[in-house]
């Protein structure tokens, strides 16, 4: 499954190779994609952007090898993904020593690295020279430690890897609290005292904002505020933090901080089992749990290298696709409910959500977190009932629903006055930033993973890439309405031409191996491109287990489209761009 | 505390039907536990379960409470619908503290509960009661709307017995403090800890 086996790829490293000499190499076996060295860094990504097409930075992660593997010194690794308008990503690796780890940063030439790289410095602890806003941000300023690290081992450590020994049926099970000092999750640096410990007044959030708002307007000189709405705000969805300089009503500078929800998906994920991970994955984006198991599923496969029998596909479609409806439905009643509908709209999405639950339910066993997906295939096949409860929803119920939006919403003209207009998103900054999904393709970008890079059987049906012409929330929510239409229409061919077969290549393991290597699975979710870089050593665990969020990446865009609008348009342009707290701070 | 049973005074024939006898707390309670005003705090997955829970097919307003208010001051019932991180702890403990009293608090969930299947990440509490009293806890993960509405009707049970005299936001002379609110310094600095800690470093220092 390695990309550098294609000609293409091989082509290209050829081409940097002579136009960069010395500084790019491929990466040895069975890693794929390219090493790039740390001076030539910029040089090649201006070049790749410009010249060759990259112009969309999907991901920015980074992995400590302490070790070292492969052969290669002990080292603290950067990867990047850099996409072109279709076609597989190009993988590129940066090494940085294990001791004082710098990269230089491309937050100038790609937007979509701001907050990538703060994440990477957060976790990891590596320094990327020339970011404009280096700060933590899923942590606090004044954490003790870089958590991501190998050797930062968090409280309740037991083992690298699950399962853990005091789980295993001949111990006695112990109560994490019991074995820790404090009998809490909680641990101080050695020689730290309450006493002589201030609060930090969290200053860093106020600076940038002081800044502006001490700059000066010579022609119309305003006193501006700086507003705080957050973490319990009842419209952000969940914990989220904006910090809002404003200007009368305007908003001059606006900065989501987040990081509220932060559950150490990451750290984790390199304890757990490999299918251990699964049920993790539901409760990333808690209203597309299946999407998320078919990312996951996605990236170990490539590893794996098993074929997923085709009824599998099917099943997997199908639940990708219900689940991408109910998103979007949902999606619609927010927004409803954020312009002031209230519940009323909300209602109605959660009356069309609870009719496919019920077909989850019935499939996987629980109604949200369904952990259905496996490697290799689906965790249980769908019955008869299902199937016809699946046909019932998407040839009858749901068409009906669709339309029943459509007539509330599109002519309305108190939605039409609040949204036209609002939070416009130009298409060359959408690509910019990194921004995915619905929020990229109301600006116009035809760019859908399910086209772009076909993945499970998607090239097999029939269905349009549904964008927008503005990019303001009201053509957001026109694409979101378009896909649910579209979404029907490929739930109604897969329902049609539903192969029979096992659901399963080979039987079902617990306890799977994977083959050392690299692989990065990603899929059109509801929100975006939802994708997980793993790394596996040849063990029973992931070595990393990194999750590019589409929420987390499109969510840095929104301090830009904020800009200039009213206080009062902040709740609905958050709605348009759906966030899910679970996966931005995972 | 059970209520106990007492002769009610008999009423006159000609004002049966008028009058209606009931003693204090059984109406006190009556009417409380079915105005519970929950505070709208989604933390994670399980908050979209209570939005289910409130939704057409389960309906909380059966009980009472359909009016989820954004205000702590203006709620009385606090369901902890998710994990509690530590970056958001300081705000879950001042939120308690600016409820008015009487105040519940539902643990919904099992990462309120106890860190749930994220208890060993290094930025989760482990569970809410770390930080304040919890009254009922709901597991699951997330808990079905009906094990919601179950922790709910638990709730009221309890509420029924309870009395007007022995509750303590009637009591005199003692005021409540708030909880502490924890800080964010190289770890969660949980203030009540300090009390139990300094003492052993300055024995050591000695």
């Amino acid at each position: 499954m390695s990309e550098t086996t294609h000609p293409e790829a091989d082509a290209l490293i050829a081409h940097l190779q002579e136009r960069f000499p010395g500084a790019v190499q491929p990466s040895p076996a069975p890693f794929t994609g390219l090493i790039v060295a740390r001076e030539h860094l910029v040089d090649v990504a201006t070049h790749l952007r410009d010249e060759l097409g990259y112009r969309y930075l999907a991901s920015v992660t980074g992995v400590d090898y302490p070790q070292g593997m492969d052969g290669l010194a002990p080292r603290f690794e950067v990867v990047y993904h850099l996409c072109q308008a279709s076609g597989a990503p190009l993988t590129l690796h940066v090494h940085a020593s294990r001791e004082d780890p710098a990269v230089p940063s491309l937050a100038p030439l790609f937007p979509s690295a701001v907050v990538q790289e703060r994440e990477a410095w957060d976790l990891l602890g590596i320094r990327f020279e020339g970011h404009p806003d280096l700060r933590r941000i899923l942590l606090w300023e004044g954490f003790d430690g870089h958590p991501l690290r190998k050797d930062w081992h968090e409280v309740y450590y037991e083992e690298d890897h699950k399962p853990f020994e005091s789980r295993y049926p001949a111990g006695e099970p112990v109560q994490a609290e019991s074995r820790t000092p404090l009998g809490n999750n909680l641990r101080y640096p050695e020689g730290w005292s309450f006493e002589d410990w201030r609060p930090m007044v969290d200053v860093w959030g106020y600076q940038a904002h002081d800044a502006v708002a001490q700059e000066d307007n010579p022609d119309f000189p305003l006193e501006r505020v700086v507003l705080n709405m957050g973490p319990h705000h009842p419209s952000t969805h969940g914990v989220l933090r904006l910090l809002v300089t404003l200007e009368g009503e305007t908003i001059r500078r606006l900065e989501p901080v987040v990081g509220f929800l932060h559950r150490c998906h990451d750290k984790i994920g390199e304890r757990n089992t490999w299918l251990g991970n699964m049920p993790y994955t539901d409760r990333l984006d808690y209203v597309c749990s299946m999407s998320n198991n078919l990312g996951y599923a996605i990236a170990v496969e490539k590893l794996l290298g098993v074929e997923v029998p085709p009824r599998a596909e099917y099943i997997r479609v199908i639940m990708a696709e219900f689940t991408r409806f109910m998103n979007h439905i949902i999606d619609i009643g927010f927004t409803g409910n954020d312009l002031g509908i209230y519940f009323t709209a909300m209602l109605m999405g959660m009356e069309e959500r609870e009719l496919i639950l019920d077909l989850f339910e019935r499939v996987s066993g629980s109604r949200m977190m369904c952990n259905y997906m496996r490697f290799g295939g689906v965790a249980h096949d769908m019955d008869e009932e299902a199937v016809a409860l699946a046909r019932e929803l998407a040839f009858e119920r749901l068409p009906r629903a669709v339309d029943k939006v459509d007539a509330y919403f599109t002519d309305n003209e108190i939605f039409r006055a609040r949204s036209v207009g609002v939070g416009v998103l130009p298409p060359e900054m959408a690509v910019a930033y990194g921004c995915t999904g619905p929020l990229l393709r109301g600006s116009g970008v035809p760019y859908d993973l399910r086209r772009a890079d076909p993945y499970s059987v998607y090239d097999q049906f029939d269905f349009d890439v549904v964008v927008g012409q503005n990019g303001d929330v009201y053509d957001r929510y026109l694409v979101r309405l378009g896909e649910m239409r579209q979404s029907l229409r490929i739930l109604q061919q897969a329902l049609d031409r539903l192969p029979d077969g096992p659901v399963m290549a080979g039987k079902k393991q617990a306890l799977v191996k994977v083959p050392a290597g690299e692989s990065y699975g990603r899929i059109e979710a509801p929100k975006g491109e939802l994708a997980y870089y793993v790394v596996s050593d040849g063990g029973t665990n992931p070595y990393r287990y990194h999750v590019r969020a589409p929420s987390f990446v499109n969510l840095g865009v929104l301090g830009e489209i904020c800009k200039g609008h009213l206080i009062g348009d902040v709740v609905i342009i958050l709605a348009s761009v759906d966030i899910t707290l679970g996966e931005v701070d995972r | 505390m059970p209520v106990r049973k007492r002769q009610l005074p008999e009423i006159p024939p000609e004002l049966v039907g008028t009058v209606h006898l009931t003693p204090l707390d059984q109406i006190y309670n009556w009417a409380r536990k079915r105005s519970l005003w929950p505070i709208f705090f989604g933390l994670a997955c399980c908050a979209i379960e209570m939005i289910a829970a409130a939704a057409g097919r389960f309906d909380l307003s059966r009980f009472g409470m359909e009016i989820m208010r954004a205000s702590p001051r203006q709620g009385d019932l606090m369901m902890v619908t998710g994990t509690v991180t530590k970056k958001m702890a300081p705000q879950v403990v001042r939120l308690y503290n600016q409820m008015a009293e009487p105040k519940y608090v539902l643990a919904m969930g099992a990462c309120a509960i106890s860190g749930g299947p994220f208890k060993e990440g290094y930025n989760v509490v482990s569970g809410v009661d770390k930080l304040i009293p919890v009254d009922i806890y709901v597991p699951g993960c997330p808990p079905r709307p009906e094990a919601l509405l179950n922790g709910l009707l638990s709730l009221h049970a309890r509420m029924e017995r309870e009395s007007i005299r022995d509750l303590r936001w009637y009591r005199k002379g003692e005021v409540e403090e708030g909880i502490p609110v924890p800080d964010l310094g190289p770890d969660l600095i949980d203030w009540r800890l300090a009390e139990r800690l300094e003492p052993t470093v300055r024995q050591a220092e000695e």
